[in-house]
């Protein structure tokens, strides 16, 4: 057996993909994908290009980015204040996932559809949810305030890995509406699965890739390595790198920058590109790290050194944007102002409407168990709403 | 009008569920060419095509959770579970998901799913594959399950299960899909079909009722015959539906004759007849003449085959419980 899981290949991922993602994962290769460094420095690779699409200039684009990433992070450092004061029950931040999430994101289409886990408010932003319905959830006023066939952004996934699956049905149904490899930009979709490192070791997760792979559904697996399983490192997880677990499964996988938005933006819209045009599922492993807790509920300082938190502060994804954008003369401080005050506008926006949230009636639990109610059911709600109605005074 | 089996009524139905809807998908493992260890899905891929009628990889959950995305494209996903035993590495998918994603979304997605689960025992075969896990299914919320028990009700309730918004849990009892026939009047339409979820008396009688369903139901018939030759008169109900219970027929029969015993396959503890022996209890309490008395499976897991006729409750142990409800 080979010490360097590396060099495993080649491997034949059939023609056409080599000009997407080159030969070089395979064998091993420079195997992080980067456009723009910590510093804010863009550079090339061979295999991906920055393209913000026709007639869209780089830096619009880029000043795009920024403002996204900046309300992203706005929402999660308001959600998780709204939590300590009382308001939410729990909050999953997402901290330094924000290129991640608004690289992938800003990559999608609006006919593509997104199968998210618990922690994409970055994704959910681009997929225009309101930030205040993601609070719902948290809140404990409702298990999913957003309608998954509006933006095409399913609900949010609890048990981990569960959503993968869903995923490659829901590609599978776009397949037999012929809504893949038309060659109509406007028509071919694809599907987005986000989960985590933890997840990778999910049954669930394995499944997925095994279906997607057979009936090459058009699914990108969109995997934010961000080195934490609540206290669990990624070593306990994989032995080898986890994009290259894709080999086994017959497609290609690649690692990006996570927090790099450049490079996540190239490598989703590639992999898109991939299975847009039915060439099948592609393994994205996004490396990154949860700068944050697991939740509001966790402790990092129990099982995570402080020295590996100000490592990758070096990496922060708002920060090298700033860097490029600033040291490139392409914005003045008046931009940085702007998008300052649009985010205390949200963050206002947010806690007036967080505790503003309806509560829901007792009584409403009984109504959308089923399409179809069943006489059992609503016996049960009749009975308890004659109990609620007996206490005197008390109104329901 | 044809004479057909359980498996042939199945079959049928499918392909009539098919042909009315092209959204409707067969799933599962060797649906496809070989038409399924039992052969239900027999020529179903042959005439509609390997979209529509999906060989899966070897995965339950893998089958259960990519039927959830399909449902949220507006697909109705028929999943096969090949043998009751082998549905647990899909439970979470089920009970989890496919349970309560209607309910999460606050009633936005719908998840028209069936689950087909060919269930009980009888068949000689090795272990995990004569198994009764409906109680787990009923139990939890958002599904709805039942269990057919002939083949014209195989013929007409697959089709109604698949026209259901809402999940269903379908158990097909395997040892009757090549036992009897019996004669399909395919004339009628689905809509004056009998109702999916309702309970049918078989045979009226006026000493016990027997409540039964799925594979015990033909057990039971057979009892009550057996009962009549000897002067007892036995009123026999097919549950059909497990959840939602379509009780009031049970307790019209138990008002009439104050005797009520359930048969299942299925461990007695917390199984179907608890549920069906309290709500008797509270609602004709003062009806009975004796405890609603309950006869199925032991406490133990199903065991070899070559005892499997001692761990099923026969025509002689239900008839044995039959009389002790009549000597209580």
């Amino acid at each position: 057996m080979s010490e360097n899981p590396a060099q495993m290949g080649p491997a034949d991922f059939g023609p056409g993909l080599g000009e997407v993602f080159g030969p070089s994962h395979a064998h091993g290769g420079p195997e992080l994908v980067q456009l723009l460094t910590p510093e804010g420095e863009r550079v090339d690779h061979p295999d991906f290009a920055f393209d913000a699409g026709e007639g869209v200039d780089d830096d619009e684009a880029i000043k795009g980015f920024y403002r996204d990433m900046v309300l992203t992070r706005r929402i999660d450092t308001e959600a998780t204040a709204l939590q300590r004061h009382g308001e939410l029950g729990i909050w999953a931040q997402l901290l330094g996932q924000e290129a991640a999430q608004i690289g992938s994101g800003r990559a999608l289409r609006p006919q593509d559809f997104v199968f998210p886990t618990y922690r994409e408010h970055g994704v959910a932003y681009c997929r225009d949810v309101d930030p205040l319905r993601l609070l719902g959830l948290f809140r404990g006023v409702d298990q999913g305030g957003w309608d998954p066939n509006e933006g095409n952004f399913g609900l949010y996934t609890i048990v981990i890995g569960a959503q993968t699956l869903h995923a490659v049905g829901y590609a599978m149904g776009m397949q037999r509406d012929g809504d893949v490899g038309t060659g109509d930009p406007d028509r071919d979709a694809a599907v987005v699965a986000y989960f985590g490192d933890g997840a990778s070791s999910q049954g669930d997760v394995n499944e997925s890739f095994i279906f997607a792979a057979s009936y090459n559904s058009p699914v990108v697996f969109f995997c934010q390595n961000n080195q934490w399983a609540i206290s669990e490192p990624i070593a306990r997880q994989s032995r080898i790198p986890l994009f290259q677990r894709a080999l086994g499964f017959g497609f290609p996988g690649v690692r990006v920058d996570g927090n790099d938005v450049l490079a996540c933006y190239a490598v989703t819209q590639a992999a898109l590109r991939r299975a847009r045009e039915g060439s099948g599922p592609t393994f994205v492993e996004a490396y990154t790290y949860r700068m944050g807790a697991h939740t509001t509920t966790d402790d990092p300082t129990r099982y995570r050194l402080s020295s590996d938190l100000e490592h990758w502060k070096l990496k922060d994804p708002i920060a090298r944007v700033k860097a490029y954008l600033t040291r490139n003369g392409v914005v003045h401080d008046d931009f940085y102002a702007a998008i300052e005050d649009e985010a205390e506008a949200l963050g206002e926006d947010l806690r007036a409407g967080c505790k503003a949230l309806p509560e829901p009636s007792p009584l409403s639990i009984f109504d959308q168990v089923y399409v179809d109610q069943t006489p059992e059911l609503a016996a049960q709600k009749e009975r308890f709403a004659a109990y609620l109605e007996s206490f005197e005074g008390v109104a329901h | 009008m044809p004479r057909i089996t359980l498996a042939k009524g199945l079959n049928a139905g499918l392909r009539a569920a098919m042909e009315a809807d092209p959204k409707v998908v067969i799933m599962g493992e060797d649906v496809g060419k070989l038409g399924g260890v039992f052969r239900i899905t027999d020529g179903l891929q042959k005439d509609f095509g390997e979209d529509r009628v999906i060989d899966t990889p070897l995965a339950e959950s893998g089958i259960l959770g990519t039927a959830v995305g399909l449902a949220m494209r507006g697909y109705r996903p028929v999943c096969e579970i090949q043998f009751d035993g082998f549905v647990y590495p899909a439970y979470d998918q089920i009970v989890s998901q496919v349970a309560k994603i209607h309910f999460r979304s606050q009633g936005r997605v719908r998840m028209p799913i069936v689950i087909r689960i060919p269930f009980g025992g009888g068949i000689g075969a090795v272990e995990h594959h004569s198994e009764s896990p409906e109680a787990q299914f009923a139990h939890t919320p958002g599904l709805k399950v039942v269990a057919c028990s002939n083949p014209i009700d195989g013929y007409w309730m697959i089709q109604q299960a698949i026209s259901s918004d809402d999940p269903v849990v379908f158990l097909e009892p395997k040892r009757q899909y090549h036992a009897d026939k019996a004669e399909l009047d395919d004339s009628t339409d689905l809509s004056s079909a009998f109702p999916l979820f309702s309970s049918r008396v078989l045979r009226e009688g006026t000493d016990l009722t027997l409540l039964a369903y799925g594979p015990m139901v033909k057990t039971c018939v057979q009892s009550a015959e057996a009962a009549a030759g000897e002067g007892t008169s036995i009123e026999v109900i097919d549950l059909r539906s497990l959840s939602p219970l379509d009780m009031e027929p049970v307790y019209a029969s138990v008002r009439k004759t104050g005797r009520a015993v359930i048969a299942h396959e299925a461990h007695v503890n917390l199984g179907m007849g608890s549920e069906v022996s309290a709500r008797i209890t509270e609602e004709c309490f003062y009806s009975l003449e004796a405890p609603v008395m309950r006869v199925g499976g032991f406490d133990t897991p199903y065991p070899p085959s070559r005892i499997e006729e001692d761990y099923l409750p026969g025509l002689d142990r239900v008839l044995d419980t039959v009389d002790r409800s009549l000597d209580y």
